[in-house]
């Protein structure tokens, strides 16, 4: 065992007993060599275990006739699926279901391609401390909460907003976006791209920036004009990342932000504003059934589990890089 | 499944940048229309971020006959009055939430930060002892959620409900961050990492003497994320803290300028302090203002970091 050999070897170790063959080192080199990395890793994997893996192994309540003051997790009878058999055919899971699915597939069309589009906008800024400034702006609304964004919308377009107060001003009838459940999937999408849109498109820059000029003069001495130049170099340069997101997107399906949502239902009503997550805390937490709730959790966690993996097969058969990439 | 590559490589500082210095020599310019309409959107985009915020400040700036006058959020500037900011930082109320979350803040960035730091050097030696099995319990967590009435359940049976841990715990390790974190010190020239080591250098002496100082931008950008996170989370605190002396201030918002819920009596907001009192709108855009603001100074220190191109890591949230 030599140092030009293994480069990670520190020099302490040259103090072990001289005269053993060079030899894949065995679980106690190793241990010796890295438990300073053990220790610095521990705190880390116990948090994470605790508060991630612990709570994952909790979800047998959801098989369970759950009871957490005289069984608890231990001892509270076994029921089999029938928390499940329940949840599917609960009219109240399934309009969770159908509106998780209707508002992912709405932002898909509505949502998605808005960073795209800004992104877009910001690289063809010619001054760079004008698009700095862009930049600068538009980022922001991704550093605040959710409540924040609706509290905000509240006052811009609630029925005591400045919308609402206009109109009543010049003698048209105030009206209030925010308690309207017609609008409602149009609130929650333009709230999202006015919080995430400016973010979402640094990843599209990034892209644009790898594009290389050489291409677009190539085409400009060629007669390409500008439209054409987007479509035919800008657009097939992109077109990686957006199907890469695309993917990921399709993945994520189940996950639409959760705090949005429980923060608007008292003002829309749970009749549009159910989702998978609102819907395991509310029969869950609130009515006390904490083992529905569980299974309705432990369904939405399988079927996100199915879904991101199936997405990230996806994207390598494209040959693209996914969440994960196996090596 | 080794690495997960939400980190995008940093495009290239040096090549060539259309747009850098202006429009490059075969570039047409572009007409009138097209340029004015181009000015258009970007006054769009940029009114339609800084117009929100501007209306709550100048509301939250005025004093209730201004308020009055404008019939709902002030538009047009009329005498600054501080009243309302004076109102929030003397009712306990709005103090004591703005105070318990910048104690959460504070500590659990520092507990979050350092915790992350350490983990993601321990896993940025692949075949080091135990690589692998830590590696997977951090990166599982992009795939698998546990859900709400599980966690719920640990984190009350711990006895954690009603105390600060119960909003730094159960969120204290984003497998994002780490991931980004590991991946900026898995780039580090391994040459430098085996000097020290020669010289006699351990562990802990050489992520805090060489690697720290060489991922300042990336731990500052992951201490933003992780700030951030615990300044705005409301979630856990609905969840886990039913004494409403403890709750931080994401949650008075909610309270009382989302569910315009009634502040407690006697303190600010409720008229009878003479014609001096400011109006409630006042106070609610103060209390909005408050939670902007830490996010406002901030970030103009960290925002050059994510042009650098440190982390390209949009794709998650």
């Amino acid at each position: 065992m030599s140092v030009s050999a293994r480069p990670e070897v520190r020099p302490a170790e040259r103090a072990e007993p001289a005269g053993t063959a060079p030899q894949p080192d065995t679980w106690r080199t190793r241990l010796r060599r890295d438990w300073p990395l053990l220790v610095m890793g521990l705190p880390m994997v116990i948090t994470v275990t605790a508060f991630w893996w612990l709570p994952t192994l909790g979800n047998v309540i959801a098989f369970q006739d759950y009871n957490p003051y005289s069984g608890g997790i231990f001892g509270s009878p076994i029921l089999g699926f029938t928390n499940f058999q329940l949840l599917f055919s609960d009219p109240q899971f399934i309009r969770a279901v159908t509106n998780t699915l209707g508002i992912t597939a709405f932002q898909l069309v509505f949502y998605f391609p808005v960073p795209i589009a800004l992104a877009l906008l910001l690289n063809s800024i010619m001054s760079p401390r004008l698009r700095a400034l862009v930049q600068g702006v538009v980022y922001l609304p991704h550093f605040f909460s959710w409540v924040l964004v609706v509290a905000i919308f509240q006052q811009m377009l609630g029925g005591a907003g400045l919308l609402a107060q206009t109109l009543r001003q010049h003698g048209y009838q105030g009206i209030d976006v925010m308690t309207n459940s017609d609008t409602f999937l149009l609130l929650v999408t333009s709230q999202t791209v006015w919080k995430d849109a400016g973010w979402g498109s640094i990843i599209f820059l990034a892209a644009l920036s790898t594009i290389d000029p050489n291409l677009y003069e190539a085409s400009a001495v060629d007669g390409a004009g500008r439209w054409r130049r987007m479509w035919h170099i800008t657009l097939p340069g992109l077109r990686p990342v957006i199907v890469l997101l695309l993917i990921l997107r399709l993945g994520d399906a189940l996950n639409i932000g959760f705090e949005q949502f429980m923060l608007q239902r008292y003002a829309v009503g749970s009749q549009v504003s159910e989702v998978f997550d609102t819907f395991a805390y509310f029969s869950g937490l609130k009515t006390g059934d904490l083992a529905y709730g569980a299974a309705a959790g432990l369904f939405k966690g399988l079927v996100g589990l199915v879904l991101i993996v199936a997405a990230n097969r996806v994207a390598h058969a494209l040959g693209e890089r996914g969440v994960y990439s196996k090596s | 499944m080794s690495t997960t590559d939400t980190v995008i490589p940093a495009p290239g500082r040096g090549g060539p940048r259309r747009g850098k210095r202006g429009r490059a020599p075969w570039e047409e310019p572009g007409s009138l229309a097209g340029r004015l309409g181009k000015g258009g959107v970007i006054a769009v985009v940029l009114l339609l971020v800084i117009f929100p915020l501007y209306a709550i400040l100048l509301t939250s700036l005025s004093d209730s006959r201004t308020v009055n006058a404008a019939g709902g959020l002030v538009l047009v500037p009329d005498g600054i009055s501080f009243d309302a900011y004076r109102q929030i930082f003397s009712d306990t109320v709005v103090s004591r939430a703005i105070m318990v979350s910048t104690g959460v803040t504070l500590f659990g960035t520092l507990f979050s930060v350092a915790l992350s730091v350490l983990g993601a050097y321990s896993l940025s030696r692949p075949g080091s002892f135990l690589h692998k099995p830590m590696l997977f319990s951090v990166l599982l967590m992009f795939v698998f959620f546990p859900g709400i009435i599980p966690t719920y359940l640990l984190v009350s049976s711990l006895g954690m409900k009603d105390t600060y841990l119960s909003l730094i715990l159960p969120s204290a390790i984003s497998a994002f961050n780490v991931v980004v974190l590991r991946a900026f010190f898995m780039n580090i020239p391994r040459e430098l990492l085996d000097s020290a080591r020669i010289d006699g250098a351990g562990e802990f002496r050489i992520l805090w003497r060489i690697v720290l100082p060489l991922s300042k931008a990336v731990t500052a950008v992951v201490a933003l994320f992780y700030a951030v996170g615990y300044w705005n989370a409301w979630f856990n605190a609905m969840l886990y803290i039913d004494d409403s002396a403890k709750w931080p201030l994401a949650l008075i918002l909610r309270e009382y300028v989302v569910n315009a819920a009634s502040l407690p009596a006697g303190t600010a907001g409720v008229a009878g302090y003479g014609h001096s009192v400011p109006p409630t709108l006042a106070i609610k855009m103060a209390i909005v203002m408050v939670a902007v603001l830490p996010a406002l100074l901030i970030y103009p220190f960290v925002q050059r970091h994510f042009t650098k191109g440190v982390i390209i890591g949009a794709i998650k949230g």
